[in-house]
């Protein structure tokens, strides 16, 4: 390992611009004539849109455009799509109701968008807004996934028959069913998973321009993946040809999944800006965040688990209601399905399960992947059936895990999943060992004197990552392949370009790619730039999102500079009169090996491109592209535990210590694969203990700022003590697992176990607030 | 309209905006300053924290003309020439970010932070001075970890100028 090669601890090439202020987000465009944009939403969370009158804002001051969905459509306009199909267990196709850019003749949920109106500053098209006068007939709403199910409920889209989209279903029922029947013991347990708002710092934003003179549209969007934006917004939305369309996502200020989606916003900018010949910039505020960006999470579940008398798993049975919002957002559909359910054997060796999957409409905002996307759900269903079956058999929760890890690779899953690599017992035994598992029962003891309540809680999970092979995707539905593209440019002068179709949004990829780069040529990362996020400067891509950009997009670049090596390698051995094979390429020499004759590696650059001396036939120029589709999916597991301490008179619940042991296969840059664990963890506790998006039964947002939904913060949290213990992915050649979702994946249940433990209860809902926790306390007091 | 007259980063700076503007939207759409952002609409996230007068302030709490006649200090203006301020040096060497967003209100506060803490800080300090500054990516270990860095070393170096001086 070089001091910037992989495996090294490098400082980020990106932070200069961050720390001085020159970040460059959405936001922060200006583009001449640029005018503001604001949108009017619905404030019923289902209402008949009976008239819009929009003449009053039209007269507005500054204002230069109001539009509606009657003359977006008239432009032809198309409807948002889900992108990944499921069929239910009757083989029908999933029921996706129409979901216009802008609201026509109905509105599903409180934040629907229904006007746009544009002016010359934010605060003159805000007034304007609000003298938009819309006439509405309330409809009765549903918020609850399980009441939108029962007959009766408001009929959200005229589809869905009773607001069912799909009724899946996964795994072996028989078998599962006659393992319950002969089990020694089963676990039955509801699980109800909050529903959470993703809540990237930046709010999203986006800033359309339509160019007369060449006819060509240009916009930044806050997007983890601008080239599925443009296909989307070219092929299902008819915004634009893709060749006139130019979408760059610049600095992007996190996304955590809900910057995957295309928005209606970004499609209303670009096409207003045709209609009112004027760029045009809307960026959300907070508010306007909470009501619209995609939700995350909000499952109900049953689960039973049975148990031989060795305490062996015999089978798993899954019922699951998942609650969709108003509409199918981008891959909604895929998120409780294939991202969940081929999740559920954990990290256990588990001969039967079955799960069978309902996604519902209600009046919310769409649901849609949030960092973990389904694998969250997946784990905290099992771990927490894990803990509770450990303490009705009267087992330790270790034991049980260990009795039930699986030990041999590869291992097939009955739910799809083939797990290629892992050490269950090293991340389990790394965990308790810094966590000092064995000395629990005396700081249980001390803390007990000092009229506290101590608990400890653990999570085995799995989740898988990299996604993911193409074909196999496009079998179980997907619209799109999940391949990724890398094009490595050698300048004349021996720097280099890399073009990416991977997004970084906090990621570091401008450090670690350029690592992967100094580790095969011995170039100084500062030699070597990298280029993303603009579907003009970078060839077609997929973008960032299930941890995939180190699985996938890593490998890509792998294979580009496979071919630019070969070609070096040949240019080398003519100049140098050398047998191509004895060519070697390190810390920026080009060498034949066993001799002192070498060239600087600019030099085999400049050659390819003078062309004055290049071997017979060769073409000049070093730069080469490569497409990697993935073999299988990835597999990163881990152990975390948490101990905390509970005051009894407050219900406030203080985490003591908070232990990950993860296993990502190699790690490029261990400084950024830890940061990625710390912002994972500090989300599932947030989940855990004080997160939690809620709406009234008319369908009102209750926790609509910072002032209501509880973010983590500094003094919520502790230090995190992270290790890692990794065995090398077998089917990517740089051997990595990924590590952006692991966190978030893996901490809410073993928060809830330590909670639980602590009170002496079998569960507590999510998030585990003081008032929550204090009500579990005085419940079982009397 | 307000007439709005500062002294940012070193310059004076006048102009005239709506009353309603906040300092936040001054700095960042007339004077063109971006690094100060907006995370939120309740004052809430700390994205937009900058130095009035050398104390740490909301700029999304603040109108413009309230401002007028302040010395502010923004993200743009905090490193002298090439040198990096510690708090800058700090966040970077210890991967105290990662988006980029939240950054610069963490900055900002920080350096209020550790110059009303000449003492030195701890790990509870810092955590609770942190309550008004909201972090999406790193769950604060690192921001904790670079402040209690730039800290110590923002005290060696005074001690070395107080040596030097002496």
């Amino acid at each position: 390992m070089g001091i910037e090669g992989v495996g090294a601890r490098v400082a980020r090439k990106e932070d200069k611009r961050f720390i001085t202020g020159g970040g460059r987000y959405v936001d922060d465009m200006v583009v001449p004539g640029m005018k503001h944009a604001v949108f009017v939403r619905s404030p019923h969370a289902h209402a008949q849109i009976k008239k819009i009158d929009v003449k009053k804002a039209q007269g507005m001051p500054g204002v230069v455009g109001v539009l509606t969905g009657k003359e977006l459509k008239a432009d032809g306009i198309g409807n948002l799509i889900c992108g990944w199909m499921i069929h239910s267990k009757d083989g029908s196709p999933m029921k996706m109701g129409a979901w216009s850019p802008l609201a026509v003749d109905k509105v599903r949920y409180v934040g629907d968008a229904v006007v746009i109106v544009i002016a010359d500053t934010k605060g003159q098209a805000r007034d304007a807004a609000e003298a938009v006068d819309i006439t509405y007939k309330e409809l009765k709403a549903v918020v609850d996934a399980t009441k939108a199910l029962q007959p009766g409920a408001p009929q959200i889209h005229a589809e869905a028959e009773n607001n069912l989209i799909f009724d899946w279903e996964i795994g072996d029922g028989k078998a599962v069913d006659a393992a319950i029947k002969s089990a020694a013991h089963v676990t039955r347990m509801k699980i109800v998973n909050n529903r959470l708002v993703p809540n990237a710092m930046e709010p999203r934003a986006a800033l359309g321009h339509y160019d007369k003179a060449e006819d060509h549209y240009t916009c930044w969007t806050t997007s983890q993946n601008p080239h599925v934006s443009r296909l989307v917004m070219s092929a299902f939305y008819n915004v634009a040809p893709e060749n006139k369309l130019r979408v760059i996502a610049p600095d992007v200020g996190g996304g955590f999944g809900s910057k995957i989606y295309i928005y209606p916003e970004e499609i209303v900018c670009l096409w207003a800006s045709k209609k009112t010949g004027v760029p045009v910039k809307w960026v959300a505020d907070r508010t306007e965040s909470f009501l619209s960006d995609a939700h995350g999470r909000d499952h109900v579940s049953t689960v039973e688990m049975a148990f031989d008398k060795d305490n062996r798993i015999t089978g798993l049975k899954v019922d699951t209601i998942a609650n969709l919002g108003a509409y199918m957002s981008l891959f909604s559909s895929c998120v409780p399905t294939y991202l969940y359910a081929t999740l559920l054997s954990g990290q256990y060796n588990i001969p039967a399960i079955h799960a069978n999957v309902r996604t519902v409409y209600t009046n919310t905002a769409p649901v849609d992947a949030y960092r973990g996307a389904g694998r969250p759900e997946a784990t905290y269903l099992l771990e927490r059936t894990m803990e509770t079956a450990a303490r009705e058999l009267g087992v330790t929760p270790a034991e049980l895990r260990r009795k039930n890890f699986i030990t041999s690779f590869p291992h097939q899953t009955p739910v799809i999943m083939n797990y290629d690599a892992g050490d269950y017992n090293a991340s389990l035994d790394a965990a308790m060992k810094a966590a000092d598992y064995a000395g629990f029962t005396k700081r249980k003891a001390d803390a007990a004197k000092r009229g506290k309540l101590r608990g400890i809680g653990m999570s085995c999970y799995i989740e898988a990552c990299g996604i993911a092979p193409s074909a196999a995707v496009g079998s179980l539905g997907a619209g799109v392949g999940l391949w990724e593209s890398a094009e490595v440019r050698v300048n004349a002068v021996g720097t280099i370009e890399v073009l990416t179709g991977s997004h970084s949004h906090g990621q570091g990829h401008e450090t670690t790619f350029a690592q992967v780069v100094n580790q095969r040529f011995g170039v100084p990362i500062d030699s070597v730039s990298i280029v993303h996020g603009d579907t003009d400067k970078v060839q077609m891509g997929m973008g960032t999102y299930g941890s995939r950009s180190g699985a996938v997009g890593l490998s890509a670049l792998v294979k580009a500079l496979d071919k630019v090596e070969a070609k070096a390698k040949k240019i080398a051995a003519h100049l140098l009169e050398a047998d191509e094979g004895d060519i070697v390429i390190e810390n920026g020499e080009v060498k034949v090996a066993g001799t002192d004759k070498s060239l600087p590696w600019f030099q085999v650059a400049l050659a390819a491109y003078t062309a004055h001396n290049l071997p017979a036939g060769m073409e000049p120029g070093l730069k080469e592209t490569a497409f990697y589709d993935p073999s299988n999916f990835t597999f990163p597991a881990g152990c975390y535990i948490c101990e905390v301490e509970i005051d009894p008179e407050t219900g406030l619940t203080e985490i003591i210590q908070f232990v990950a042991a993860d296993d990502f296969g190699n790690i490029i840059n261990p400084m950024i694969v830890e940061g990625q664990v710390h912002g994972g963890i500090a989300q599932g506790v947030g989940q855990a203990l004080l997160e939690g998006a809620h709406y009234d039964a008319s369908g009102q947002l209750l926790t609509a700022s910072y002032m209501d939904y509880t973010m983590p913060r500094a003094d919520d949290l502790p230090s995190f003590k992270v290790s890692t213990s990794n065995t090398p992915c077998p089917g990517n050649p740089l051997g990595i697992k990924g590590c952006g979702e692991a966190g978030a994946i893996g901490s809410p249940p073993a928060v809830i176990n330590a909670i639980t433990d602590a009170l002496g209860v079998v569960d507590i809902a999510m998030p585990a607030s003081p008032s929550t926790v204090w009500s579990a306390i005085h419940a079982k007091k009397h | 309209m307000s007439e709005v007259s500062l002294t940012v980063n070193g310059k004076r700076v006048s102009g005239s905006a709506e009353d309603r503007t906040l300092l936040v939207h001054f700095l960042r759409e007339h004077l063109g300053l971006t690094g100060t952002h907006v995370g939120c609409d309740t004052s809430q996230c700390g994205a937009c924290v900058v130095l009035v007068d050398g104390r740490a302030v909301k700029s999304c709490s603040m109108l413009a003309a309230q401002a007028s006649g302040s010395t502010i200090v923004t993200i743009e203006g905090l490193a002298s020439g090439a040198d990096l301020h510690p708090v800058q040096a700090a966040f970077k060497e210890h991967h105290g970010l990662q988006c980029g967003f939240c950054t610069p209100g963490m900055i900002m506060t920080a350096t209020d932070m550790i110059s009303r803490h000449p003492e030195g800080l701890d790990e509870a300090t810092v955590r609770a001075e942190l309550d008004g500054n909201i972090c999406r990516c790193t769950g604060y270990h690192n921001i904790v970890k670079a402040i209690l860095a730039a800290s110590q070393a923002m005290a060696k170096g005074s001690k070395g100028k107080a040596k030097q001086a002496a």
